[in-house]
């Protein structure tokens, strides 16, 4: 048995809790959302995952800017690539939940086609990490770049598409997810669901980190 | 009077109830699926696909870790 940090034994403790309360929990009867507003606790917490793991990834950015430290450089790439996985997995997801509530699996809503470009601005992160060889003007390069991705991402996703009609709860004027508004029973098991989620991705970044820093370790021998 | 007025009030706030609940066990949800009890075995499931993925996670922190502790 390895030695796990005290955040990750509270991961899986919340995960269990979770996946327990996620099926078994009292939730609203709402007409539409029947049963899949059981989503909330698996949907949801990817998106506010992938914002706190891209927050992550712009810190780093700005910590290798300030210090010229390459391994910040590193997190600042590893947590921008478990974002993307997240965002994904909440994007597909969602089309799901779409398709038998919306009726389409993508209906063009302003929330679904700013999720789709702001992933791209990410990939195109990624695709810029890859293009460039020189490592300090990669970290460089890269960091700027993704400290403006998340200055964009952040209108992009959450204020945007508030100005429009948007078949997605919490927009089209009103914030807040208010169909879920009289479940104060969802509340108990949404938050820490996310809080769940967000460790998990941070877990993967973790490990993925210290693989590439031990890579790196070896390499420059 | 004042207790006709109670009982009609009583009478129509004890129906206002019983439609609001009409309503809304009207909304299907997954009642049934939870009566038979079954449902246990869906979040047994999940439960041991987490148990999996940890168990995996713990795996790859331990080769981490024993890759970390050589390279010092």
């Amino acid at each position: 048995m390895p030695k796990l940090s005290w955040w990750k034994f509270l991961t899986i403790a919340i995960m269990f809790y979770v996946a327990w309360m996620g099926f078994m929990g009292k939730v609203p009867r709402l007409p539409i959302l029947n049963e899949t507003v059981r989503n909330l606790y698996f949907h949801v917490p990817m998106w506010f995952g992938m914002i706190l793991i891209f927050l992550a990834s712009a810190w780093y950015s700005i910590q290798y800017l300030r210090t010229g430290n390459l391994d910040h450089d590193v997190r600042a790439g590893t947590h921008a690539e478990i974002g993307i996985v997240f965002g994904l997995l909440g994007i597909t997801t969602g089309m799901v939940w779409a398709r038998f509530t919306w009726g389409e699996y993508w209906s063009n809503d302003p929330k679904q086609n700013a999720s789709a470009v702001g992933l791209m601005i990410y990939m195109g992160y990624l695709l810029l990490r890859g293009s460039v060889s020189s490592v300090r003007d990669r970290a460089r390069i890269a960091s700027v770049y993704n400290i403006f991705a998340f200055a964009v991402l952040i209108p992009l996703i959450y204020i945007l598409p508030r100005y429009t009609d948007s078949l997605h709860p919490g927009n089209g004027g009103n914030p807040g997810f208010n169909p879920y508004d009289q479940a104060r029973h969802m509340r108990p098991v949404f938050y820490p669901a996310v809080l769940g989620w967000t460790l998990v991705g941070f877990w993967l970044a973790n490990l993925l980190v210290r693989y590439k820093i031990i890579k790196n370790n070896y390499l420059s021998q | 009077m004042i207790y006709r007025i109670l009982n009609l009030l009583f009478f129509f706030l004890a129906t206002m109830e019983a439609y609001g609940q009409g309503a809304v066990n009207s909304i299907e949800m997954a009642d049934k699926f939870r009566q038979d009890g079954k449902i246990y075995v869906v979040v047994a499931t999940v439960m041991l696909i987490l148990a999996g993925l940890f168990a995996f996670l713990i795996w790859l922190e331990r080769r981490i870790e024993n890759l970390e502790q050589k390279q010092k």
